[in-house]
């Protein structure tokens, strides 16, 4: 399937063509607000090897992005009309994921800094204001703290809120309403009061975006009481997650990634949601599990191409709900393998993984072969450098090495 | 609370005057115009201005020998002259008598503004004592409440009273514990303003929150009991003192950090404007109030929440329980601008100040801000000058505060004005007003007892409300949801 770059767009720069390693190549593209693809719309396609191709339609040959999910033979090149389902962006399927339950419930909004006439900064609330006025997308002033509260406020007294972060970064500053009003106040309050409220918005290390732009906010988030968080990898369960996290009654944080906007895939026309609290399997295998999620999945699956063809057959899981952990999916997993890789783009201290390990050493010591290892991104500053930050996330060389070495 | 200091520097003025937001008189209608005339803090109207004192020593040097001779404590005490008889006369120094003020002090801000009250608006907001003093000849078609409200008015303020006090003995005596916040002193803001309110209206407190729940109908009982962490309270003994919460009356918290309930009450009133604009209940017209203190004031959530408020015209009212003191930190050594009602109109809202410490202006104040709100010409931020009997908590040992300034406001004690004023007025007897202590003694004595024989929460109560939807607690290794895990019900799963 082709991932489709915009010139000027965020990139979702996730996989070249399988025998190179990810971080060898330069991306032309730079990393700011995209603008939409709308179909018929020209765009530029920035190919593996750094150059830009302003004809994409007669280049679907060129894979730049193979989506591990879903669609198999994503290589045919033949119209989609006959295919079950709509081909769109990953921002284009949160995008509808809200919209659908926006026009199923009156009572859900939107909030966030330049959502409604800008259409969001991923234009994930794109063409929402126009349709459902701006007092249901709401353009706030920048007011992460108070807005974040007043959405809380809202969801106490009977609405249901989607806040935008514009970046997950940002939303440290609502940490006091996040976490003693989102989480705590359905439990202070003995129950008496319900905060559906979705907390959403893009984190990640993206693309020579600086440190504080590309911060993973679900390692600080993790231990708050009374939230759930998930975290969205194709516009599959992009679109699966948003609408099960607005339908929840839970506060519910929705992890996005910058460079994940632009992926491409085929999803049903049919109403669907994803499970909060189920992980996914990607690729059932034997050898090994590797637990992942996010933007990490792709430079996984990524690797996995190089493990098959050194003979290795790695399952792995996209973890999907960091909080709750599916303790059954990824138990059945290490029963069945026996040894656990955790990918993960946190940090490697106090991060999503460190409370994996803790989970499955807990719970399936007994069935494993090797301890657990874990490759998480350096306790670094993400830095500005684009050679220094390669370095800071996780590469898929190291995947198949640590697999490599776990397999032993 | 004393602000004289600040406001009549001759450099300000002309400043101010220009930053006075001209188009407001136009966008309120004819009969609000005179309310807000007074509030806005008009500095054309006042006189010429008097030597400023001002609190920093360094700043002028002939100020030195003040600023030695008068703690900040004292200073801060000097008292409004709202409710004497200085109020005619805008010039002079108040004739009660008060060790605060120094005799090349004069105190004008806040009589003048007084003054301009009734000036503009004749005899609708006025201080108790001239009330007595006019209805000695006039009838009683001028007062501001019937013997209903006005008993019911009492109740409040002495059930308010007398909750509290009880709670520092349970306090005392080992049934309560943790942090506890009295409110004391404070009743006729609570009263004044909550007793206007609809039961669909909500309230947004802090930590200083038992007598906003009382006021709002939360039964004694279910106070009480939540004080004593036993199942039966308001919250199922999961809140405590600091979280006082009523689905059923709207009371909407109870918040342990300040400025942290802010946010909340403009998003409940966010959803009153919401219903009635997308949700086209016409009749929606609820409104919210959040109350908070003088130290809230310095605090961001405090500034974003006015702009958004008055951005969208939420039907909101800020209520500043200004009681001059942070714990130990004194409003005036904390504030650059202790004048907070002044913030209000640099928002675009007004800002009004008023003597909190007298139950009928506050509810005078009330009627105009709720109805505002409820009319939907948008956020009104009050600042009621008021003071706290004990201190900040019950683990405070309250050092700091000079006596004379707790002598000072003991003697407002507004529960006693406003006694006084019904007798005065023959809208109640004594006899009425006894039956209502003891009446009110018997609720707090039977909240106690019910609180007593209250069970405490079993252990299966642990995990039962972190979750709406306990699937929250995930998936366990058997691929069973660990809610459904008979486990949990008993409090002892593992999540």
């Amino acid at each position: 399937m082709a991932a489709i770059f915009q010139g000027v767009g965020a990139a979702a720069a996730l996989s070249s063509s399988p025998s190179n390693s990810f971080g060898s190549k330069k991306f032309v593209s730079s990393p700011c607000r995209p603008f939409s693809v709308r179909k018929g719309a020209s765009f530029a396609v920035v190919r593996s090897d750094g150059r830009v191709n302003l004809n994409p339609k007669g280049r679907r040959a060129q894979q730049l992005i193979s989506n591990a999910v879903a669609t198999k033979s994503d290589s045919a090149a033949a119209s989609s009309s006959s295919k079950p389902g709509h081909e769109l962006l990953l921002f284009e399927a949160l995008q509808e994921g809200l919209e659908e339950e926006m026009e199923r419930d009156l009572r859900v909004c939107v909030m966030g800094e330049d959502v409604g006439h800008y259409g969001g900064s991923y234009k994930v609330t794109k063409g929402l204001a126009k349709k459902f006025g701006d007092l249901r997308v709401l353009d706030t002033p920048i007011a992460e703290n108070s807005f974040s509260g007043m959405g809380i406020g809202a969801a106490m007294t009977g609405l249901r809120p989607v806040v935008e972060g514009m970046n997950m970064g940002f939303l440290l500053l609502a940490f006091n309403q996040i976490s003693n009003n989102g989480g705590m106040l359905h439990y202070t309050s003995g129950g008496q009061f319900t905060i559906p409220i979705v907390i959403r918005g893009p984190g990640g290390v993206g693309r020579q975006l600086g440190a504080e732009h590309s911060q993973r906010l679900e390692s600080y988030f993790q231990s708050i009481p009374g939230i759930q968080m998930v975290a969205c990898s194709t516009p599959y369960n992009a679109k699966g997650l948003m609408k099960a996290a607005i339908r929840s009654e839970n506060p519910v944080i929705l992890f996005e990634h910058v460079l994940l906007y632009n992926l491409k895939e085929r999803i049903p026309d049919e109403d669907y949601i994803c499970n909060l609290e189920e992980a996914e399997m990607v690729r059932p295998g034997e050898h090994v599990t590797i637990l992942t999620y996010s933007r990490m999945r792709y430079h996984v699956m990524q690797a996995a191409k190089t493990l098959v063809n050194k003979g290795y057959d790695p399952e792995v899981i996209d973890i999907r709900s960091l909080k709750p952990f599916d303790l059954y999916t990824i138990g059945n997993s290490v029963k069945k393998t026996h040894r656990v890789l955790i990918v993960e783009e946190c940090m490697r201290t106090g991060g999503i993984g460190a409370s994996l390990i803790a989970a499955i050493t807990e719970n399936f010591n007994d069935y494993l072969d090797a301890p657990i290892m874990c490759l998480s991104s350096q306790d670094v500053p993400t830095p500005y450098a684009g050679t220094l930050e390669e370095v800071t996330v996780v590469q898929p060389a190291q995947i198949v090495t640590a697999v490599e070495q776990l397999c032993q | 609370m004393s602000l004289s200091h600040h406001h009549l520097n001759t450099n300000i003025l002309p400043t101010l005057s220009a930053t006075i937001p001209t188009p407001f008189p136009l966008v309120f209608s004819a009969p609000i115009v005179s309310f807000l005339s007074f509030i806005f803090y008009s500095p054309l109207s006042l006189p010429s201005s008097p030597p400023i004192f001002s609190p920093f020593p360094s700043s002028l040097p002939t100020r030195k020998k003040m600023a030695t001779a008068f703690s900040p404590s004292k200073f801060a005490a000097q008292p409004f002259p709202l409710n004497t008889t200085s109020q005619n006369n805008p010039l002079t120094i108040p004739t009660t008598a008060s060790p605060f003020l120094g005799s090349t002090r004069k105190l004008i801000r806040l009589s003048s503004s007084s003054n301009l009250n009734i000036r503009r608006r004749s005899g609708t907001v006025v201080a108790v004592s001239d009330v007595v003093k006019e209805n000695k000849s006039k009838s009683t078609l001028n007062l501001l409440i019937t013997k209903e409200e006005g008993l019911e008015l009492y109740e409040d303020m002495v059930l308010g009273r007398a909750f509290e006090d009880m709670c520092a003995q349970m306090y005392y005596r080992g049934k309560m514990f943790g942090f506890v916040h009295l409110y004391n002193g404070q009743e006729a803001i609570s009263t004044g303003f909550i007793k206007l309110l609809k039961q669909q209206d909500s309230v947004v407190s802090t930590y200083r929150d038992h007598v906003h729940a009382l006021s709002k109908g939360v039964s004694a009982r279910a106070v009480m009991s939540e004080l004593f962490g036993k199942t039966t309270g308001c919250c199922r003994g999961q809140g405590g003192s600091m979280h006082m919460f009523s689905r059923e009356h709207n009371v909407l918290g109870g918040f342990a950090f300040i400025g942290e309930g802010i946010p909340v009450a403009t998003g409940a009133a966010f959803t009153s404007k919401y219903k009635r604009e997308v949700l086209k209940e016409a009749d929606c017209d609820h409104v919210t109030l959040a109350f908070f203190g003088d130290g809230t004031c310095n605090n961001g959530q405090f500034f974003e929440c006015l702009n958004m408020a008055a951005l969208w015209k939420l039907p909101i009212v800020f209520v500043v329980e200004n009681n001059l003191w942070a714990i130990g930190m004194s409003h005036l050594r904390a504030t650059s601008d202790p004048q907070i009602y002044k913030k209000g109109p640099a928002f675009g809202m007004p800002g009004v100040h008023v003597n909190g410490m007298d139950v009928l202006k506050v509810r005078e104040v009330a009627k105009e801000a709720i109805g505002r709100a409820r009319r939907g010409e948008g956020p009104t931020l009050v600042e009621c000058e008021t003071y706290r009997f004990r201190g900040h908590s019950l683990a405070d040992p309250d050092e700091l505060r000079d006596p004379a300034e707790k002598a000072h406001y003991a003697a407002r004690d507004p529960i006693t004005a406003l006694k006084k004023y019904l007798i005065e007025n023959s809208l109640a007897s004594e006899a009425d007003l006894k039956a209502i202590d003891k009446k009110i003694d018997e609720v707090v004595e039977e909240a106690v007892e019910f609180a007593d024989e209250s069970p405490v929460p079993p252990r299966s109560q642990l995990l039962e409300n972190v979750f709406a939807d306990p699937k929250g607690f995930g998936i366990g290794p058997d691929g069973q949801y660990r809610c459904e895990d008979p486990k949990f019900t008993e409090g002892t799963a593992q999540v």
